[in-house]
This record gives C-alpha cells, sequence and structure tokens, in this order.
C-alpha cells in the first residue's frame, strides 16, 4: 500500500491538467502579457485620469457595499438563528435569492424601481437624488450580488456555538450588547472575516450589474471592471491589460486571505 | 445551497433576548426594510414589467428567434456544464482530499480562484489563451466551445466545494469494511463512496448551473456575442436594456429566474430528503 | 484457522506502535488482545486484516503467508468500534453485502442473510436503515455482515467500546456465546480487562507495543510475568515494597512471623466487600480487601491494629511497580 497506484496517478495527472488549463495557464498568461513590453506602459495605463477615477469608484463602491453587508450580515444571522418569528423562511429565502440571479437581470430590477421614469425613482429625482446612471445605483447593485455572503458564514457559525455561553455572561451581569461584543463577536471573528472577505471581491469584480446601472459614463461611473472592457473594446489592449492585472493580483491577494480563512472542514 | 439557516436548534430551552420583543420587532424590521428595498422590491417589479402588457406579449418576447435562441443555448449549455461539472469537479475534490503531491495546496487554493477573479478579467484571460491569439493554438474565439470554457472556469470551485468537505468526514471505515468484506476498489467507490456523496454533488451541480445561465462578464468578450450561434441569455438582456426594450428584457429574465429558481428549491427539497434519511 | 503474527514492527514516522511482536493464535479460539489505549493492539490487528501494512515481519493465517494480502483476499471478518455501517443501505443490504461482491444467486443470499439476522436476533429490524437502529443493535448487524460471508477468522476492534455499560456487558456474553456456536477462530481487541477476562479463552497483553504475556486469564491473574500485568489485571497494593492483591491480604489482630504491623484508618463497606485503608508502622498506606464475613469477624474499626501479611501462595511482586520489568529478573538499581 505504500507504492502509488497506476490508477491515483492518471486520476491525479487528469486533475492537474484540467486545472492547469483551465486557470493556471490562463490567469499565469495576464502577467506576460501585461508585462510583454516592461513596465512602463502598464504604470502609464494605469495612472491615466481615466483609470486612477475607475479605482476611485470601485474602491467606494466596494467598501460601502461591504460595510453594509457586514452589518446586515451579522444582524441578520443573529435574527435568524436565534428567533423564532413569522415570516423567518421568508427572509432566509430572500437572503440566499441573489445567488440565482444574473448580474444583467439585477441591473435591469433596479433601473426599473429607481429608474427617473418610474413613480419612486421619479419622485427621488424630484428631490435631486440619482440612483440609476450615478454611484448609489451602482452601490445597490454591489450589495445585491453579494448580501448573502457575510450571512452565509457566520449563521452556521452561530448555531454552532449556541446560545449558552451568551446566557453565562448574562448570569454574570452581562447586558445583551456586552455579552454579544465580549463572548459572541469573538466567537465568530474569523467566520466573519472570512464572510468580508468574500464579500470584498465579490464587490471588486462585480461587472453584469454595474454595466447596466451605471450607465458606463467615462470618468463618472465607469469601475475597474468596466474600464477593463471598454478600453478593450476600444482596441486599447495594453491599458485593458493593465488594469486586469491589477485587479487579478488584488484577486490573488484576495484568495490568500481566503485559503487562510476559510473555515477547518473545507481544507 | 443549503438555506442560510436550518431550523432553531433545540440544544437550549430559553430562546428570548432579555430586551425582549421590541428589539426583536425592530431587527425584523429593519431587515425587512433591508432586503425589500433591495432584493424583493426590484424583483418584483422585473416580473411586472414581463405582465405588464399581458400574457400574450411576454410570450412573444421570449419566443422571438434571437431570445428563444439565447435562452434555448444559454439553458443547454447550463445542463452541460452542469454535466461536466459534476464529474470533474467530484474528481478534482477526490484527488485533493485522497491524494497527496507537491503542490497540493496550491492547487487546491487555485480553485478558489474563480470566486475572487472578476469575472470580466476572467473572460479577458481566456480570451488571451483561447482567443485569436493564442499560443496554445486553440482558438475558441466566437464558438460555443469557447463561452463553455468560460463557464466552466467561473463555476469550477461548485461541485468541488460542496464535495470536499463531505470527503474530508467521510467514515473511512466503511471503506474498509467493503474492502474485508471482498469489494475491490472500483467497487467501493461505486458502491460505497458515490452513494454517499450525491447530496454534495447535486448542491454544487445545481449550483453551478444556476451559476452559468447567468453568468454575464466571463462570456462577453470570447463570444463575441453572435446572435443565434454565441449569444447567451444575458448577454440578449443586455442588448434589450441598451434598446430600451424593457419589457422584453424583463421577459426573458423571468424565465432565466424561473429556471434557477425551480433547480435551487429542487435542491433544497433533496436536501431536506436526505436529512431525513441521515 | 491458526493465525500467526512473527516479529512483527509498525512505525508511524518515529512511533513505534509495535516493535518485533510474536503472537501464536489458537484456531477455534476466542482471543483477546487486551492493554492500555495507544498500546499497539488495534494495530496488530488491523495488520492481520490488511488494513495496515508491517514495516517488518510476517502474517500466516491457516499455514499460509497472508503478510502482502489486500485485506479484500484474506477472508477475514472485521467489525469495528464504530460500527462502519453502510449508512445508505438497509440492514439486510449491509448483511448481503459480501455476498453480491461474491455474486452469490439472488436466492442463496437471501436465505444466508435471514439466517444471520435471526442468529443475532435482528430479523425484525432487516428493511431499518443503520440511522434508525441503537448502538447494540449496529454492532450485532456488523457481527452478521461479517460473518455472512463465512471468514475463517473474525477479528473485532474495540466492539464494544461505544456502547453503554450495560449494553457492553449483554453483548459481551452474547459473543461469547456466539462463539460457542460458531467456532470461528476469533481475535478482539479491548482495554477492559474485567471482558477480555470474562470472555477469552486467551488473552494476550500489549503494552507500548510490545507483548508483555500470553495465556489463559487465570494464568496471567495468579502467575503474572510483569509487574505491568499484574497491575494491569487487577487491583495491587504495595506492602514493604512488593506489590501485592489487597484480597490476598490476611489482618491477625495479634503478632504473627512475617506480619507488618499497621493501623487502620479507614473502613468502607462497598456492597459484599470491605476495603480496609490502612498505614504501616513504616509509614507505608495500603489497603487489604476483606470479605464482609471477614470484616465483622474481625471488627475492624478505625484506630485498630492489625499484623498483616500476604496469604500463603499469593501472587508478590519482588520490587516496587516498574512497567514491563519481567519478576523474575534483578530488580534495577
Amino acid at each position: 500500500m505504500r507504492k502509488t497506484r497506476p490508477g491515483k496517478l492518471v486520476l491525479r495527472a487528469v486533475v492537474l491538467v484540467y486545472v492547469g488549463f483551465l486557470v493556471a495557464l490562463p490567469v499565469g498568461l495576464i502577467a506576460w502579457r501585461t508585462f510583454a513590453h516592461g513596465a512602463g506602459p502598464v504604470w502609464h495605463s494605469l495612472t491615466s485620469a481615466n483609470a486612477r477615477h475607475a479605482l476611485k469608484v470601485t474602491a467606494e463602491v466596494a467598501v460601502i457595499a461591504v460595510v453594509a453587508n457586514t452589518i446586515f450580515g451579522v444582524g441578520a444571522a443573529v435574527l435568524l438563528v436565534r428567533h423564532r418569528f413569522p415570516g423567518r423562511r421568508v427572509i432566509d429565502a430572500l437572503i440566499d435569492l441573489p445567488l440565482a440571479v444574473s448580474p444583467v437581470v439585477v441591473g435591469l430590477a433596479l433601473i426599473l424601481v429607481y429608474g427617473k421614469t418610474t413613480g419612486f425613482g421619479g419622485w427621488l429625482a424630484d428631490h435631486g437624488i440619482r440612483i440609476i446612471f450615478a454611484v448609489p445605483g451602482m452601490v445597490l447593485a454591489t450589495i445585491f450580488v453579494s448580501l448573502p455572503l457575510v450571512v452565509r458564514e457566520v449563521a452556521p457559525v452561530l448555531e454552532e456555538i449556541g446560545v449558552e455561553q451568551e446566557q453565562a455572561a448574562w448570569t454574570l451581569g452581562a447586558s445583551t450588547a456586552q455579552a454579544f461584543r465580549r463572548v459572541t463577536v469573538p466567537a465568530i471573528r474569523w467566520a466573519l472575516a472570512y464572510g468580508v472577505v468574500l464579500t470584498l471581491a465579490r464587490a471588486l469584480g462585480e461587472y453584469g450589474a454595474v454595466a447596466v446601472v451605471s450607465g458606463r459614463l467615462v470618468g463618472k461611473t465607469q469601475t475597474a471592471t468596466l474600464f477593463v472592457e471598454e478600453r478593450y473594446q476600444n482596441f486599447d489592449q495594453p491599458a485593458a491589460y493593465a488594469m486586469a492585472f491589477t485587479l487579478a493580483a488584488i484577486a490573488v491577494v484576495i484568495l490568500l486571505g481566503i485559503t487562510a480563512l476559510r473555515p477547518r472542514e473545507h481544507r | 445551497m443549503t438555506a442560510a439557516v436550518a431550523e432553531p436548534t433545540t440544544k437550549a430551552p430559553a430562546r428570548r433576548v432579555p430586551s425582549g420583543a421590541a428589539g426583536l420587532g425592530l431587527g425584523v424590521g429593519v431587515a425587512t426594510l433591508y432586503l425589500s428595498a433591495i432584493v424583493l422590491v426590484p424583483l418584483a417589479a422585473i416580473v411586472t414589467r414581463a405582465g405588464s402588457h399581458g400574457w400574450s406579449a411576454f410570450w412573444r418576447a421570449v419566443t422571438t428567434p434571437e431570445s428563444w435562441a439565447a435562452l434555448r443555448f444559454t439553458l443547454l449549455l447550463g445542463l452541460a456544464v452542469a454535466v461536466v461539472n459534476a464529474v470533474v469537479g467530484t474528481l478534482v475534490a477526490w484527488v485533493l482530499v485522497r491524494d497527496d503531491f507537491p503542490g497540493r495546496q496550491v492547487v487546491d487554493a487555485l480553485i478558489d480562484l474563480p470566486f475572487a477573479l472578476p469575472t470580466i478579467v476572467a473572460g479577458l484571460v481566456l480570451l488571451a489563451l483561447y482567443g485569436t491569439n493564442s499560443p496554445v493554438h486553440l482558438n475558441l474565439a466566437y464558438a460555443r466551445t469557447g463561452v463553455m470554457a468560460a463557464l466552466l472556469f467561473v463555476t469550477l470551485p461548485f461541485v468541488v466545494r460542496t464535495v470536499q468537505p463531505v470527503l474530508i468526514e467521510f467514515d473511512q471505515e466503511m471503506e474498509e469494511a467493503a474492502a474485508s468484506l471482498g469489494a475491490s476498489r472500483v467497487t467501493i467507490f461505486r458502491r460505497i463512496v458515490l452513494p454517499n456523496l450525491v447530496p454534495a454533488i447535486a448542491a454544487g451541480t445545481a449550483l453551478s448551473f444556476a451559476r452559468a445561465i447567468s453568468e454575464f462578464g466571463a462570456t462577453v468578450l470570447i463570444s463575441g456575442n453572435i446572435p443565434f450561434k454565441t449569444e447567451v441569455a444575458s448577454v440578449h438582456i443586455f442588448s434589450q436594456i441598451e434598446s430600451d426594450n424593457s419589457v422584453g428584457a424583463a421577459a426573458v429574465s423571468t424565465v432565466l429566474l424561473v429556471a434557477a429558481l425551480v433547480v435551487l428549491v429542487a435542491l433544497q427539497a433533496l436536501q431536506r430528503w436526505v436529512v431525513k434519511r441521515a | 484457522m491458526t493465525i500467526s503474527a512473527t516479529h512483527l514492527t509498525k512505525r508511524f514516522g518515529d512511533f513505534y506502535a509495535l516493535r518485533d511482536v510474536s503472537v501464536e493464535i489458537p484456531s477455534g479460539s476466542l482471543t483477546a488482545l487486551l492493554g492500555p489505549s495507544g498500546g499497539g493492539k488495534s494495530t496488530l490487528l488491523r495488520i492481520i486484516a490488511g488494513l495496515e501494512a508491517p514495516d517488518e515481519g510476517s502474517v500466516e493465517i491457516g499455514g499460509s503467508d497472508s503478510t502482502h494480502l489486500p485485506p479484500q483476499r484474506r477472508n477475514v471478518g472485521f467489525v469495528f468500534q464504530h460500527y462502519a455501517a453502510f449508512k445508505h443501505m438497509t440492514v439486510a443490504r449491509n448483511v448481503a453485502f459480501g455476498l453480491e461482491i461474491r455474486k452469490r444467486p439472488k436466492a442463496e443470499i437471501k436465505r444466508r442473510v435471514g439466517e444471520l439476522l435471526e442468529l443475532v436476533h435482528m430479523g425484525q429490524f432487516a428493511d431499518r436503515y443503520p440511522s434508525q437502529l441503537s448502538g447494540g443493535q449496529r454492532q450485532r448487524m456488523a457481527l452478521a455482515r461479517a460473518l455472512a460471508v463465512e471468514p475463517e477468522v473474525l477479528l473485532l476492534d474495540e466492539p464494544f467500546g461505544a456502547l453503554d455499560a450495560q449494553v457492553r456487558k449483554e453483548l459481551r456474553t452474547w459473543l461469547r456465546r456466539l462463539h460457542d456456536e460458531v467456532h470461528v477462530t476469533t481475535v478482539f481487541v479491548t482495554h477492559d480487562q474485567e471482558e477480555a477476562m470474562e470472555v477469552a479463552d486467551e488473552i494476550v497483553i500489549i503494552n507500548h507495543g510490545q507483548v508483555e504475556q500470553a495465556g489463559s486469564p487465570s494464568d496471567l491473574y495468579d502467575k503474572p510475568a510483569t509487574d505491568f500485568v499484574m497491575s494491569f489485571l487487577g487491583p495491587v497494593t504495595r506492602l514493604r515494597g512488593s506489590v501485592v492483591r489487597p484480597h490476598d491480604l490476611e489482618l491477625f489482630p495479634t503478632p504473627e512471623p512475617d506480619a507488618v504491623e499497621a493501623i487502620v484508618q479507614r473502613v468502607l463497606r462497598l456492597g459484599f466487600e470491605v476495603r480496609v485503608d490502612m498505614t504501616s508502622d513504616d509509614g507505608e498506606v495500603f489497603w487489604a480487601q476483606l470479605t464482609r464475613g471477614e470484616a465483622e469477624r474481625l471488627g475492624a474499626e478505625p484506630g485498630a491494629t492489625y499484623f498483616v501479611r500476604p496469604v500463603v501462595g499469593a501472587a508478590v511482586s519482588s520490587a516496587h511497580l516498574t512497567p514491563g520489568v519481567p519478576r523474575d529478573s534483578a530488580p534495577p538499581g
């Protein structure tokens, strides 16, 4: 049983070839193509006004979405795990829904509700609040697509640790808030971190929904991902690759975060 | 997908938070508002818009030659991708859990890359490798196989990551018992391991199907978006939005939504059935 | 079907699970591999089954060398501590598994499964799933499954370890009766000396990867070869530096030759037995085990003085407790 069986080697080879050609090779190619003419042009592309603005918009939108979904995520997890109330199943299902929706559909849905031509959107526009073709719309879209990620990571852990530790804290005099802060939060922090990292990755990488909702106005509502596509379609491959590389590099860093934080059972 | 939570645990008797019903009410209210504003109302708007001109208009929008072609292509491709993932994903999970070789952890980490990488970057990257200037001389651009490659990329993690934890926790003594009873390795896999993996494989496959039919960013570049050939439903919806045909866009969107929901609800039912048996 | 393990050595990294272990298991016997957790007994059993491969040494089953045979070809039945039930199959399908692998005709399988389920008193559970059974029922199913293919050897790895005390006792007796009926060479691993003493014909004591002693239960109890065996198999206490069984100590109210003077500290009445804690005139603390009758006749109370010595012929160790030191070798130092 010590010698490696031929069947095992075959399986191993198949997997390595598949993952290699599907993931490793393409991603390795980005770096190569990006720096095909040296680092200079890359830097030049990334420091152009549009590129910098795109990165800024991306960061803004992502940060707001992550914060909003983290607060919502923890709150919803606590609500769903520790309490029973009418409509619990509905809220549970609604939270999972974004996973099944195409990003383009998300964009369309938001336009139909918050666009200038609709009742609600029109009312907002009259008060000077633009949602669609502006950053708020992009924030909403990004929140939508990354909504379940924190909840789905935190809820199972909350369930597993049970309510007894919090109850022990109450009997020792802690208020609900204190028990939560000092007992519950430390217990869920790794799951929470993992959820936040996943949310961030999703937010940074969002393309379809923001493509619809933002109007793709270059220099105004263009995110980094939209920048990549727009530059490519305009035959500015170097700029597209430069930004793609940047996003990929960030993704790899995030990937290291994911790998380090992934719940033990998945290792 | 598993539901975000299971039924509340019956571990501890008293489950009321001391601050009582008021705090709970507020919490539920806020959550409901958040979800309504962001998820519920917008999705309801889609369905409303799709049906706003009656059933016949809906049906007509869905069955125009272009939208019908896009939907058919998308759903069939989604199925194909799901099947490939069911097989390959299980294989990958098996090798990652049961085998050990230098670099295994790197491969394991790579599986998550499609989760972390923006879809448009994935599209660009696949185009670079398998497009017209392909260094490996494999030109899949503007071809259906190109779209399939893009979808296989973005759905790679799904089956792998649902099967892996089950394999890790797997009671290998069942396999040893089968060996002591005379079963060959293949038989052991077929009759002992696989039946116990089916729920996880089904979950991952359902997720990958739902993701595949929804995918936009990864397909946009490599497919060339040729109507009737490589145009997927989400791209079609996008072009309808750009042409101000919101009813048409909403109609096709509704079909996609229903397809995804049917699959996921079936999955939930399957999981409930499995839990009863376990 | 005799089993011969010769010079088996098994390493896990730097850790030696088994070190030059040789064991002979007589055909048709019910043998216990007894010892503390982590001592190597499960490893030995798994090597016999073919679930582990030894680094050195060989295994012979029924006279033929099986050392490199995979478990599929050894025709050994194996029963696991945590049952290893095929949870996706009914009880009947579980038991039928080995026969289905051997492609026996359906009618024969059905008959044999029925016989075996009757043998283990599980007939009415044939269509249940393992998750619907209690631990004891699952283990009986596992036994039926292992016996279905008529193995030449039956191996059980702590078969009752996961069960409640009451169920454990019942199944222990039941295993003995089953063996008397079926007569397959059976080896089982346990860390419970009471279980081994009660059930087995032969006991092999294994500690730290080596065999301490092998023999019948009474041999091991009355003539322990090492201090470890003595203290593992029964209660021990120390008097004048020797290890002796508390129930072998006699208490006399008046001085006797070779007797030690001691004062009673505490008297504990535990049902039929009475435990008397004493301190000798040298300050040694020890205890004696008396029957209720003996204790009443003596009138033992705290503060009383007695003269204590081991009964004639009692097992007495010549040195203080040193695990693994044979008793007839010179004490260290």
